[in-house]
């Protein structure tokens, strides 16, 4: 390739620029996270004396242990059953392809683009007939349904471009539609359920609008959700609140970080097939 | 809607594919999705033609809801701000990505863009509620925002721009540019590494600059990019919820007032359900409306 010399540091110091600006809200708000509580720093200052004790002190305050614990619950509820059911009818819209397939799978199409503002009115008063309200199954339920749409056409996109003649050869063996589906699908759609699975996963932790319309205490809501209770309480003692949100951050941080690649590749096909 | 089971055993034979069992599969997926979004969405609309405070009885009111919406300047505002978002939260992010992504184009394999890969996801991996703390406090009054400006002088300008009636909008509307930037860079960067790199050698040898090489090449062969990129940032402006509720709870006034937050005051706070279902059809109509177009404009350039 024929690239200038001139262009590539200009690519490189735009590069810099665009990582700096990225990052750093984060490290402003590390930097604020060490100041004294109470106290109003201005910028980005190295305090005098560090506050280690701040992050401490917004661990007990947020009560991380318990949201973590709740926020795994949640994730535990949302996630494999949103795979399983996923999988099942991305591979009947995809493969099985059943008289009248095509309705049902514009169906969800469509309910790609749905903003859950449209509906999270009557979702809370059907959540309170159910008796679910404050319970995390108000948060579960409804994220379950609301993820089919995105889960049933990703899957949908795997199974499409698997080869017929894995049936045919499949069936010849004998094997009804349940195994073909269970000993021969599943198994080689390996990589399209791991990026869909850590997609969920993100988008579960991150839900902020179920988890305050639908449950009141903070400890048996989503991460995000506690957040936002957490700025609430404590919204005053600026060096606190940062420290709170940088703990609230480090579980998806880690994870990020540890599965960066998967990551990446997952969300940029998210955002190309949804 | 589903017919699970349904003489499958008759049609299997004849059709090998399985014929109905489908719908078996499918059934679990189809009772959630329409237990939980469909029959909610559905009660929206109906909802939308009453007025209900969410615990009396309820009064048919016909398209008064609507009537109000268009009328009150107050509600039609909000739809007015969402439109407004989709500058920061759509424009600046896809023309920014793609004047970054050409510009990188060159390096993109070297271990800096390597690394930028990885830190330019990172507002894509946290909450938005997150985001949206960590700004309220660069652009408060005594932020790093106000700093820098000081610090090159321009310390006049310094305010607190989440309160300035006149910043506000803006102000929120730099939180989600931040936060989606990044997401469309390395989307545009995916895309450009598929074209042809003859293509840029073919130009190059008959004397084009990178300004030509830019619109006659990258931009065309990153068509469908570009509508990915415009589909998913014009949903994050036009539904904005998270970022809003933490910045700026809607005010100063009603100056930062979107549809999503909107629609929860309306239905949890003011106990207006009927009012709150009508703008929440209004945007479910809104992005189905923006996003369709986009759509066929995508399809056409890949096919």
């Amino acid at each position: 390739m024929i690239v200038s010399r001139r262009e590539t540091v200009i690519g490189r110091v735009l590069l810099v620029l665009l990582m700096a600006v990225t990052v750093v809200p984060f490290i402003s708000l590390f930097v604020t996270a060490l100041h004294p509580a109470g106290t109003y720093p201005s910028g980005l200052s190295w305090p005098e004396s560090p506050q280690w004790g701040n992050f401490a002190h917004a661990f007990q305050a947020a009560g991380m242990g318990r949201l973590l614990l709740s926020s795994g619950l949640i994730v535990l509820g949302v996630v494999p059953v949103s795979l399983l059911f996923g999988t099942m009818a991305g591979f009947a819209f995809g493969h099985l392809r059943m008289p009248g397939h095509r309705i049902g799978f514009v169906i969800f199409l469509l309910g790609l683009t749905l903003p859950f503002e449209g509906i999270i009115t009557p979702l809370y008063y059907q959540v309170r007939d159910m008796g679910l309200l404050n319970t995390r199954w108000a948060i579960i339920l409804p994220l379950i349904g609301l993820f089919m749409p995105f889960s049933v056409v990703w899957m949908r996109a795997h199974f499409a471009t698997m080869p017929e003649d894995l049936s045919e050869a499949a069936r010849i063996d004998g094997a009804g539609t349940w195994q073909l589906f269970r000993r021969v699908h599943v198994p080689l759609a390996g990589p399209a359920l791991s990026s869909l699975a850590i997609l969920l996963f993100l988008w579960t932790w991150n839900q902020f609008l179920l988890a305050i319309v639908l449950v009141d205490d903070p400890a048996k809501r989503t991460m995000a959700g506690a957040l936002g209770a957490f700025q609430g309480q404590w919204g005053t003692d600026i060096p606190l609140l940062c420290a709170g949100s940088l703990l609230i951050l480090v579980p998806t941080l880690t994870i990020f970080l540890i599965f960066q690649r998967r990551f990446v590749a997952a969300l940029l096909q998210g955002s190309i097939k949804g | 809607m589903s017919h699970p089971g349904t003489g499958r055993r008759g049609t299997r034979a004849r059709r090998p594919r399985g014929a109905w069992i489908g719908w078996l599969f499918a059934a679990p997926a189809i009772i959630v999705y329409a237990t939980f979004v469909l029959r909610p969405l559905l009660l929206t609309v109906q909802y939308s033609f009453y007025d209900w405070n969410g615990i009396g009885a309820s009064t048919w009111v016909g398209l008064d809801n609507y009537r109000r919406l268009v009328t009150d300047s107050e509600l039609f505002a909000t739809i007015l701000h969402a439109f407004e978002l989709i500058l920061f939260f759509s424009l600046i992010p896809v023309l920014l990505g793609l004047f970054v992504a050409a510009t990188i184009r060159g390096i993109a394999q070297s271990r800096l863009a390597t690394v930028a890969r990885t830190v330019l996801f990172l507002p894509q991996v946290i909450p938005l509620v997150a985001a949206g703390i960590m700004w309220s406090w660069l652009l408060s009054s005594t932020g790093l925002a106000n700093e820098l400006l000081s610090a090159v002088g321009l310390g006049g300008l310094t305010r607190a721009w989440l309160g300035d009636f006149g910043t506000a909008l803006p102000a929120v509307g730099v939180i989600g540019a931040w936060v989606l930037v990044g997401l469309c860079t390395l989307l545009l960067l995916a895309g450009m590494s598929k074209i042809d790199p003859a293509l840029y050698e073919a130009a190059r040898l008959d004397g084009a600059g990178p300004v030509r090489e830019f619109r006659s090449i990258t931009v065309p062969s990153l068509r469908q990019e570009i509508g990915v990129c415009v589909t998913v940032t014009v949903i994050a402006a036009l539904a904005s919820f998270d970022i809003v509720y933490v910045a700026t709870q809607g005010g100063p006034g009603n100056r930062t007032m979107v549809p999503g937050l909107e629609i929860y005051y309306l239905a949890f706070s003011e106990r207006e359900v009927g009012m709150a279902s009508a703008l929440a059809v209004a945007l479910v109509v809104l992005v189905l409306a923006c996003v369709l177009p986009l759509q066929r404009f995508t399809r056409d350039g890949s096919r």
